[in-house]
């Protein structure tokens, strides 16, 4: 018999679009409405089957693997817990106490993310606002680095350009949008206003609309390869606008400058609400990247890369995150919580997770999970197994479980190797 | 060399990353026509790329959007093979903004 789930929140990416409706016969997802292509594709290639973890590759029953992998984490002599990012709340908050249970290191993909996002917003502060007030207010958009008619499909027409707000009441004709890029990208053709800035040019742009927003004037014709009267009318948009908000992505993050750009980016807006209001907002990848932020900062004080060695939390990006302690051959064992780092991380990194004992939990068996000494195939978060996920801005949302399935979650995985782990 | 999300890259990872699919969307590199040209090449055909940190192979495919001197790669292992591992004390290495070698083809 066919049944609807309505208001189902979907995972994929930071969006968490909490309207998808499925169609499940018995415990298949037979259709998928409202979803972007991203999500049709998490939702609807999702097997909930039982299956069982392997050690080394072979089959395994779950005690087996639970003893297994709580004796590999128990003997290393520094561990580390990576991902994160993909799970609910429930289950980054237990990974965090097996963390500290060991003495190992944490770290989520916010390090290969928008942790320099992070450590901007600790030295100028976060000029942060919600999606709804974005979609009720804002006027001008500015997407910067970012392409989320690729990575976040539904943001358009969701929380920023399309729908129409309460103070924005004509949706698209009541917003401006500019992009600024390197590439001319899908998200640059639709907008108002194009910048294609030269590649490594963005701290420089910024930091010359920053000193135009004082009212100073540049000895320059051009800066980034965006001429001076481009910046001045861009400027000039800033400033009258009733409420103006940069997006801003990895565009930003992973080129030279890094912490750098995002820190002049903050500043700027900071400058800009002398003037009007204005926010920023960075377009969070994984589902719950936001959470596993959120969940690390109540927990150790500090949102990625602690070390718990010493028995209590040290921050230390650069010392203590993921691709520093595999590139520098640091750690003797990797604990992989929903991430696959052998398919995202530099090369060099991944040949020492090769050299090493791994253990992977993930729903999916990822090219990570293919290498792990011992994989735990579990509940994909919000499709069979309940939870909280954070939305790119913040915002809370309780995941249910539409698909009633037998696997066990990733929190009661993570429990279970916790009890293993004291055992030993 | 800027290495990012493409749709395709998305739809295959849901397929499952050892699938041949999947290999194939982070296989590819995007050029501008003006760069393919000079190299002589065709689409789809195979090149070689260099960083100071490895070597890549990759069919090449244009994408006018691109400017001249500017390659993309769908991220995946095969972009990773020319990323920079150095984090500069932040945790990030430089998925983006790589200096590469396009060698021609294979």
């Amino acid at each position: 018999m066919l049944t609807k789930a309505k208001d189902v929140v979907c995972t994929f990416c930071g969006c968490l679009c909490d309207d998808i409706i499925l169609t499940l016969d018995e415990n298949r997802i037979v259709k998928v409405e409202r979803a972007c292509a991203n999500g049709m594709g998490l939702f609807k290639n999702y097997n909930p089957d039982l299956l069982s973890p392997k050690i080394r590759g072979k089959g395994a029953s779950w005690e087996k693997a639970i003893k297994e992998a709580s004796e590999i984490l128990s003997s290393a002599k520094y561990p580390l817990i990576y991902g994160l990012s993909s799970t609910s709340s429930e289950a980054q908050r237990v990974s965090v106490k097996l963390a500290e249970a060991l003495g190992a290191s944490i770290d989520s993909t916010s390090s290969v993310c928008h942790g320099p996002t992070g450590l901007a917003m600790q030295f100028v502060g976060e000029p942060t606002c919600t999606l709804g007030e974005i979609k009720n207010r804002a006027d001008l958009l500015i997407f910067w680095g970012c392409n989320p008619i690729v990575s976040h499909s539904r943001h358009f027409a969701r929380y920023s350009v399309m729908p129409s707000g309460r103070f924005v009441q004509d949706g698209r004709e009541s917003r401006k949008v500019v992009v600024v890029d390197v590439r001319l990208t899908q998200t640059a053709r639709v907008a108002d206003v194009f910048l294609q800035v030269k590649p490594g040019s963005d701290f420089e742009l910024l930091v010359a609309l920053k000193a135009l927003v004082k009212g100073k004037s540049l000895d320059a014709v051009e800066v980034g390869g965006i001429s001076i009267k481009v910046l001045e009318e861009l400027v000039s948009d800033m400033k009258s606008c009733r409420y103006g908000v940069i997006f801003f992505g990895m565009g930003l993050t992973m080129t030279k400058g890094r912490d750098l750009n995002v820190r002049e980016l903050f500043s700027l807006v900071k400058e800009l609400n002398d003037h009007t209001k204005f926010s920023a907002l960075p377009m969070r990848g994984h589902g719950n990247v936001t959470g596993a932020d959120q969940v690390m900062s109540w927990l150790c004080g500090y949102p990625f890369a602690v070390n718990f060695s010493r028995g209590y939390p040290r921050y230390g990006p650069g010392e203590f995150s993921a691709v520093d302690l595999l590139c520098n051959k640091e750690i003797d064992a990797l604990f992989v919580l929903a991430s696959d780092p052998v398919a995202h991380f530099p090369s060099k990194a991944v040949d020492h997770i090769m050299e090493i004992p791994t253990i992977v939990i993930d729903p999916a068996e990822s090219l990570s999970a293919k290498k792990a000494t011992v994989y735990f195939p579990t509940a994909m978060y919000g499709v069979d197994c309940e939870g909280t996920a954070y939305r790119m801005d913040g915002v809370p949302l309780r995941l249910k479980a539409p698909v009633k399935g037998n696997r066990p979650s990733d929190e009661e995985v993570l429990e279970a190797i916790f009890e293993g782990v004291r055992r030993c | 060399m800027i290495s990012g999300r493409t749709l395709e890259q998305a739809k295959e990872m849901h397929s499952g990353k050892n699938s041949k699919s999947y290999r194939e969307a982070v296989g590819k590199v995007y050029v501008s026509p003006l760069l393919l040209n000079e190299l002589g090449l065709a689409e789809g055909e195979k090149i070689v790329l260099k960083s100071s940190f490895g070597r890549a192979e990759a069919r090449a495919y244009v994408d006018p959007g691109l400017p001249h001197f500017v390659v993309f790669i769908p991220m995946g292992p095969v972009a990773n093979l020319l990323v920079g591992y150095e984090t500069e004390g932040t945790g990030m290495p430089s998925f983006k903004g790589v200096q590469v070698e396009v060698c021609g083809a294979c």
